[in-house]
């Protein structure tokens, strides 16, 4: 062929310009969870790659479940398939011991790090290092309709027991109306009914293990909260709670079904949403019931960016987490989404922005109950772990999905409360016997 | 009193409904799922569920807005068609040799294969993806043609053997007396001959590849994640996304839907195939 020479020398001249190009940037590949905050910083990023224009990211976005299973199977093969990963706080700490995670060191000074609230710093650290920025955090609380309230000539105190809790889901339990009195998760899951199951079990004063890592669950205090959950719920809860999720009781609370609700601080922004909510301004907020204590009554959790110690990219990771979970990146989402929309929970000066708490009823209670949870001091006896709605031990994850799977069986009526109990003691103190917490 | 070809009239009416039922019944969750992705989050969750409502394209501009469907949808293609083709060149060879060279330990053979199916996938994960992690494989589309490949083969070796036992032997004698080699008894003789049946072992493999997500989702990232891996994308632990999870089912489905509608006729055929006589 006459123009083989021209062909090859364009062929080489291609591959040289590829490979060039390919040396010249850097690929970041985020693992993260797909839920509004996520997917703003996800539609943000150009403005990332627009300033480094060194570094390309990519993004995988998967169901929580689904990426805690893909981030675990990479970081302990030390897959290095991820170079940025969203965690949260039960994560961080163990991961971080094993040493799977890189620490995060040398902060720019702008990036003030003492802004992050202090309880979620120290839910992201182990042994004083810290292993994950927070993008965004949240405590929980209860979310209760002003209007329903005040028609029945009832007043919500800013914390409320579990006992009023009950009387008033009693008084505004109208089923017929399809309106139901209180709305809690019931599906089974540690970080489904267990996160709520746990906090009531705080404020009944209960705790999932002594001071010697021995389960509680054949004790009062577990089954006072047990039987008042499943008392409650079957009373004055809307039908088939026991597969309820917190999706599922965010639309039953947005299509106006609930009096009642008491879970996560995000859901504020969801309720007094207009595209998801048909009661957006007839929402009231009151911190998580408390009972026998204030302690751990609300939970504390954060979704946090880490890098992993199997990275080969961890400058380029750095300087994305740093951007994503900065002041800087706050602002443009204020710009590109609203004010409202600034991710919650994690910067005091958010919440010092007289702005941001006009344009967000919810902030002042959300503040409240960030300001409020202690994951070192979350129960009325002393426990020997950290975490508020979880224990941050390996074991954890496993033991409450089980116990999750009893509670939601005796919610379900498939086996009595102190089946589940028991069964919930023999299965614990099974584990930690075999993880040799004692003998 | 019915007469006889009233009686006979009336079974046809009833099996036709029955039918009828059946396929509707089948049919109804994808009905559903199309519905549900022209409507708004707060229309999806409502209860009672809405029939009737203002349809919307608002999830499928998101979808459009936030992925690249074409990027996952060549994925798809790609491995989907890749281990078809791989593992119809080592099912064919390998049941053409137990259909006509059986020995005593074909039938057991046959079973082993099959037997690898019963292993819940999760208990194989982690070597596998440490035998991936070494040889390179991760995220590439040609690790994951090797991982359906391995997947389907039993399958494909068991539906291709039943297909050839149907073929009386001595036509491959006849062709050997001719001078056919193994090669060309196979290519020309035992191929034409079961086209039906090794169509539908073909879509069927084919539909089997598009639709598995437990080692898509363990064993891409970005650059060779399928359409399945779309799909999961959009479940969310908060928020509400059952309309735009809809949708990207809907376009996920979409593809392999209409590939199989095209080609029901061979589908029928291939799975009676040997069925009546």
């Amino acid at each position: 062929m006459n123009n083989s020479p021209i062909r090859s020398a364009l062929f080489v001249a291609t591959l040289a310009a590829v490979s060039g190009a390919s040396l010249a940037s850097t690929t970041v590949t985020i693992g993260t969870v797909n839920n509004g905050d996520m997917i703003r910083m996800q539609e943000l990023s150009g403005a990332f790659e627009q300033a480094h224009p060194d570094i390309k990211l990519e993004w995988v976005v998967l169901e929580e479940n689904v990426l805690r299973q893909r981030l675990t199977t990479d970081i302990a093969t030390n897959g290095g398939q991820f170079d940025v990963m969203t965690i949260g706080m039960y994560e961080a700490p163990i991961w971080g011991k094993k040493g799977w995670l890189k620490p995060v060191e040398n902060l720019p000074a702008d990036y003030d790090l003492e802004d992050i609230f202090p309880s979620v710093r120290k839910g992201l650290s182990s042994e004083g290092s810290l292993y994950g920025l927070p993008f965004y955090s949240e405590s929980s609380m209860t979310y209760y309709r002003t209007d329903l309230f005040e028609a029945a000539g009832l007043s919500m105190p800013n914390q409320p027991s579990w006992d009023q809790i009950r009387d008033f889901a009693k008084a505004l339990h109208k089923p017929a109306e399809g309106q139901y009195g209180l709305c809690l998760r019931g599906k089974a899951g540690w970080g489904e009914n267990m996160a709520i199951v746990s906090t009531m079990a705080n404020a009944f004063g209960a705790r999932w293990f002594d001071e010697q890592w021995k389960p509680e669950f054949n004790g009062s205090a577990w089954k006072d909260t047990i039987e008042f959950y499943v008392d409650a719920l079957n009373k004055y809860g809307p039908p088939g709670v026991s597969s309820n999720g917190f999706n599922e009781t965010l639309a039953l609370f947005g299509s106006g079904k609930c009096a009642i609700w008491v879970d996560s601080t995000v859901a504020g922004s969801f309720v007094t949403d207009t595209s998801q909510s048909n009661v957006t301004d007839k929402v009231g907020f009151a911190l998580a019931p408390q009972q026998v204590t204030t302690k751990g009554a609300g939970w504390l959790w954060s979704w946090g960016l880490a890098i992993p110690a199997s990275s080969d990219a961890g400058d380029a990771a750095t300087e994305f987490v740093t951007w994503a979970t900065s002041k800087e990146y706050s602002q443009l989402v204020a710009e590109k989404f609203g004010i409202a929309a600034m991710p919650p929970g994690s910067r005091a000066s958010t919440y010092a922005n007289a702005d941001y708490m006009a344009a967000a009823p919810f902030a002042a209670k959300t503040l409240e109950s960030m300001d409020r949870a202690d994951p070192d001091d979350s129960t009325l006896k002393p426990s020997p772990y950290t975490g508020i709605q979880f224990a941050a031990i390996p074991e954890f994850q496993s033991i409450a999905t089980q116990v999750g799977k009893l509670v939601s069986g005796a919610l379900a009526g498939s086996m009595t409360v102190d089946e589940a109990l028991s069964s919930s003691q023999s299965i614990t103190e099974r584990e930690m016997k075999r993880a040799r917490y004692y003998q | 009193m019915l007469t006889l070809k009233q009686g006979r009239q009336l079974q046809t009416v009833l099996l036709g409904t029955l039918a009828w039922l059946v396929a509707l019944t089948i049919f109804f969750p994808i009905f559903w799922m199309i519905l549900t992705s022209f409507k708004t989050e707060i229309d999806a969750f409502a209860t009672p569920p809405q029939l009737f409502f203002t349809p919307t394209l608002e999830n499928y501009l998101h979808i459009d807005a936030r992925s690249d469907y074409f990027h996952f949808a060549w994925n798809s293609v790609v491995v989907s068609f890749g281990s078809t083709l791989l593992g119809m060149l080592l099912a064919v060879p390998a049941a053409y040799s137990m259909a006509f060279f059986e020995t005593k330990r074909t039938k057991s053979t046959l079973l082993w294969m099959l037997s690898t199916k019963m292993l819940p996938p999760v208990g194989v994960l982690v070597p596998i993806y440490l035998i991936f992690k070494d040889f390179g494989l991760l995220d590439t589309k040609f690790g994951l043609v090797l991982i359906y490949t391995l997947i389907n083969l039993p399958i494909m070796v068991w539906m291709v053997y039943t297909y050839f036992k149907e073929i009386p032997k001595d036509i491959l004698e006849a062709a050997r007396l001719d001078g056919a080699t193994a090669l060309q008894e196979i290519y020309r003789v035992l191929l034409p001959i079961s086209k039906g049946g090794l169509a539908s072992t073909v879509l069927l493999s084919l539909i089997l590849s598009w639709n598995e997500a437990f080692w898509s989702l363990n064993l891409t990232a970005s650059s060779a994640a399928p359409l399945t891996a779309l799909v999961a994308s959009y479940s969310s632990p908060e928020g509400l996304f059952w309309a735009k999870l809809s949708a990207v089912s809907t376009l996920a489905c979409a593809p392999i839907l209409i590939f199989g509608w095209l080609s029901q006729k061979q589908l029928v055929r291939g799975l009676s195939f040997g069925a009546v006589k």
